[in-house]
């Protein structure tokens, strides 16, 4: 009889204290936000476009990490990125929406200094603050900053905002993968099964 | 004295004596010189000339841009005619800007004036250095002031300069060793007093006698405090951590520094132009180019730094049948894409291409295991690893086979029995990262600055609505009490509206307490509408001027 007390009051002992521990650890170590929203985040381009249809790359974060959105809605990231939150999220991969747009090399936007009325209101409409001006001065956009979102073209009252696709340099370029031609072809498996089959 | 070996290498041809009969020849003037702005490793150099400006011989054309950068120099008197984007060697093809200069052809130099050494501090030499355009000539195009600057704590116990040259073909610095050796070993000795070198070790391969016996004259002529080491011709020992290992032991790891390990490695033709702009006040301009491959007569140049490829391979009288040229050596050169691409600072060899010259690469083959390519890795890497997961586009695995280890000297691609192009795998995967590397750094630059503006709209608004709620108050105040400080506090606040109300979407706030924020709004709606009329008309003017001067 004694020794099931004594066992009972062990196990009950034990868990309180591996209780404590617990309660402990979770204020201890607790983890602000959600790191999954961040690395989402961090996979996004960050050009704070909206085409996904959230007011930036975050809010479009939050809404992949709570299974409100899908991965295929953002069109400056393209396919690569479709494929990285793919394996991030253990999803399946899925081509670009196309509602959501197209995918497009880099641009970024020139002001046509000429015909600027200096409105400001591609200064309020700039996710990046990329364009500098003021009241009635001409503005220009700092190229560097600019993640062509594409957002300052329409509320420009004089269409003197366009976009221009980056040209490779010298610094940026690429190589490019080696041709894959090989002498001794590699069949799959399972087209040789399916040829003796028919 | 002891010399240590480092492992894998390979022996191909040499292929240097043909180019090693005649003395070096100086490049005729011609009509135009195509200088590229960035030549160096670091940042483009800022022009600092106009088209239309006359220049003299080695006047500056761009200023260094940051600390990691060269100026770079007029190779001969003429004018600025234009500065613009041309095609520069490289295996882009890709233009860049480079300033273009007619010469006048008197060649006139400006005025020279050998730098004063003794009065300087170590910190004033190195900023002459870098506005002389000294960089390194081995094909690094590091700027050598940077390399000149030892960091706090570390001592140079060892300046190795390197004559080791071991690619094929190449002998443009074999030649200069024979023929200016004093200067070289001069040179060595300056470079070795601005670091406090310990030791100043030259390191050339037993396959350049004459230059080697030129160097050793020099050396005792000079009595000077430097080593000529003669090292076994195994390719790649002129890479600059294959030659650390051969003459100290040191083996430098890939996330070091070789300064610290207490050694630093400059390239022989690197030292004499260093040499030359502190002794005689010369800029880099010029450099000497090895013509060889499927040409009459191979031979080396000095050839000023913008002169056009195509002119200067002319010179060497190219088998009609040739059919490109290669900047480099056949381990590490590149194709170049057209002959008006200027000579720069890199420019060691040209081998004329031709076909028969080089046997045509057989075509690739699976990857069979064998291990030869880690055996020949100079590096001690496992090619045949880097490949697979290069070929797989596994960017991140490549990182714990220390992709960036490889100098792409080439070895591995040599031995491989299934003619797999290693190296380009490893270019391709390397170019990649880098890519990714540099969206990732605009992609947090513009979360960082799209957060700030979130986080200053918010605090607008916050300001906005205190600003709102003291007015309400004071309007209060006003209105229930009238007492006579009540009018003083209201009329401020107009002040403040308009001021808001200059953020249209803040307009519809409600903040129009008085009329006039709505007056002004209207107002302004006028006055954009106006603005937008005139611009339209300025902009169909415009396209109208235009599709005359197309017509």
């Amino acid at each position: 009889m004694d020794g099931i007390l004594y066992a009972i009051a062990i196990m009950a002992l034990g868990g309180l204290v591996l209780g404590a521990l617990l309660g402990y650890a979770s204020t201890r170590f607790k983890v602000e936000g959600d790191p999954l929203v961040d690395q989402i985040d961090s996979i996004l381009p960050q050009t704070q476009c909206g085409q996904c249809g959230f007011p930036g790359c975050r809010p479009y974060a939050e809404a992949i990490a709570k299974d409100e959105a899908d991965i295929n809605q953002c069109p400056p990231g393209g396919d690569e990125n479709i494929h990285k939150l793919a394996e991030l999220l253990g999803k399946e991969y899925k081509p670009l929406s196309a509602e959501h747009g197209v995918e497009k090399p880099k641009q970024v936007a020139i002001i046509d200094e000429n015909i600027c009325i200096g409105c400001t209101l591609c200064i309020q409409a700039c996710p990046v603050d990329a364009i500098v001006g003021a009241a009635k001065q001409m503005h220009t956009i700092a190229e560097d900053l600019c993640t062509g979102c594409e957002l300052c073209i329409p509320p420009c009252p004089v269409e003197c905002i366009s976009m221009v696709t980056v040209a490779d340099t010298p610094s940026t370029w690429k190589w490019h993968k080696p041709g894959q031609q090989r002498v001794i072809p590699i069949v799959p498996v399972g087209n040789v099964m399916r040829s003796e089959a028919a | 004295m002891k010399l240590f070996t480092f492992k894998g290498g390979i022996k191909p041809d040499p292929n240097k004596t043909r180019s090693t009969q005649l003395p070096i020849a100086q490049a005729p003037l011609v009509d135009r010189y195509i200088v590229p702005l960035h030549q160096n490793i670091g940042g483009t150099p800022r022009p600092i000339v106009q088209v239309g400006d006359r220049v003299l011989k080695g006047q500056r054309l761009g200023d260094a841009d940051g600390w990691v950068s060269a100026a770079v120099h007029s190779p001969t008197s003429g004018t600025v005619v234009e500065i613009g984007p041309h095609i520069i060697p490289h295996p882009s093809g890709l233009p860049t800007d480079c300033v273009v200069i007619e010469a006048d052809g008197r060649d006139t130099w400006i005025e020279r004036q050998p730098f004063d050494l003794d009065r300087a501090t170590p910190e004033q030499v190195r900023e002459y250095l870098r506005d002389m355009g000294i960089v390194g000539m081995g094909g690094a195009v590091f700027p050598s002031h940077v390399k000149l600057s030892v960091p706090r704590g570390k001592q140079i116990e060892q300046l190795i300069i390197n004559g080791a040259e071991c690619e094929p073909f190449i002998s443009c610095d074999d030649r200069l060793m024979r023929e200016q050796a004093q200067e070289v070993i001069q040179g060595s000795v300056l470079f070795g007093q601005l670091v406090n070198a310990g030791k100043i070790l030259i390191g050339v391969e037993d396959n350049k006698p004459e230059a080697i016996a030129a160097l050793n004259a020099a050396q005792q002529q000079l009595n000077a405090p430097v080593d000529i080491v003669t090292v076994p011709t195994i390719y790649p020992t002129g890479g600059a951590k294959e030659l650390i290992r051969v003459l100290t032991g040191k083996e430098v790891p890939g996330s070091m520094r070789s300064t610290d390990f207490g050694v630093q490695v400059f390239n022989v033709a690197t030292v004499q132009s260093g040499w030359r702009a502190i002794t005689y006040g010369e800029p880099l301009i010029s450099r000497i180019v090895t013509i060889s491959g499927a040409v009459a007569e191979a031979r080396n140049w000095s050839v000023p730094i913008g002169m056009p490829i195509g002119s200067l391979v002319k010179l060497a009288q190219p088998r009609t049948d040739h059919d490109g040229v290669i900047m480099g050596g056949p381990m590490m050169g590149f194709r170049i894409s057209t002959d008006n691409a200027p000579v720069i600072k890199s420019t060691n060899s040209l081998i004329v291409h031709a076909p028969g010259l080089f046997p045509p690469k057989p075509a690739e083959l699976p990857c069979i295991r064998c291990g030869s390519c880690a055996e020949a890795c100079p590096q001690e890497l496992q090619p045949f690893e880097l490949y697979w997961w290069s070929r797989a586009s596994k960017f991140d695995k490549l990182e714990n086979y220390k992709l960036f280890d490889c100098i792409e000297c080439g070895c591995c691609d040599y031995v491989c029995p299934s003619h797999i192009p290693l190296v380009n795998y490893f270019r391709f995967a390397k170019s990649e990262i880098q890519a990714e590397a540099r969206e990732k750094q605009i992609a947090d630059a513009a979360r960082e600055r799209h957060e700030f503006r979130q986080a200053r709209a918010d605090r607008e608004k916050l300001e906005k609505a205190e600003r709102l709620a003291k007015a309400n108050a004071a309007r209060q105040a006003a209105g229930t009490t009238l007492t006579a400080s009540g009018p003083a506090t209201a009329s401020t606040n107009p002040d403040d509206a308009p001021d808001i109300s200059s953020h249209p979407d803040q307009a519809s706030t409600p903040i129009a307490v008085d009329n006039h924020p709505v007056l002004d709004a209207a107002a302004k709606q006028a006055a954009i509408a106006a603005a937008a009329e005139r611009a339209r008309l300025k902009r169909e003017q415009h396209a109208v001027k235009s599709g005359d001067t197309s017509h």
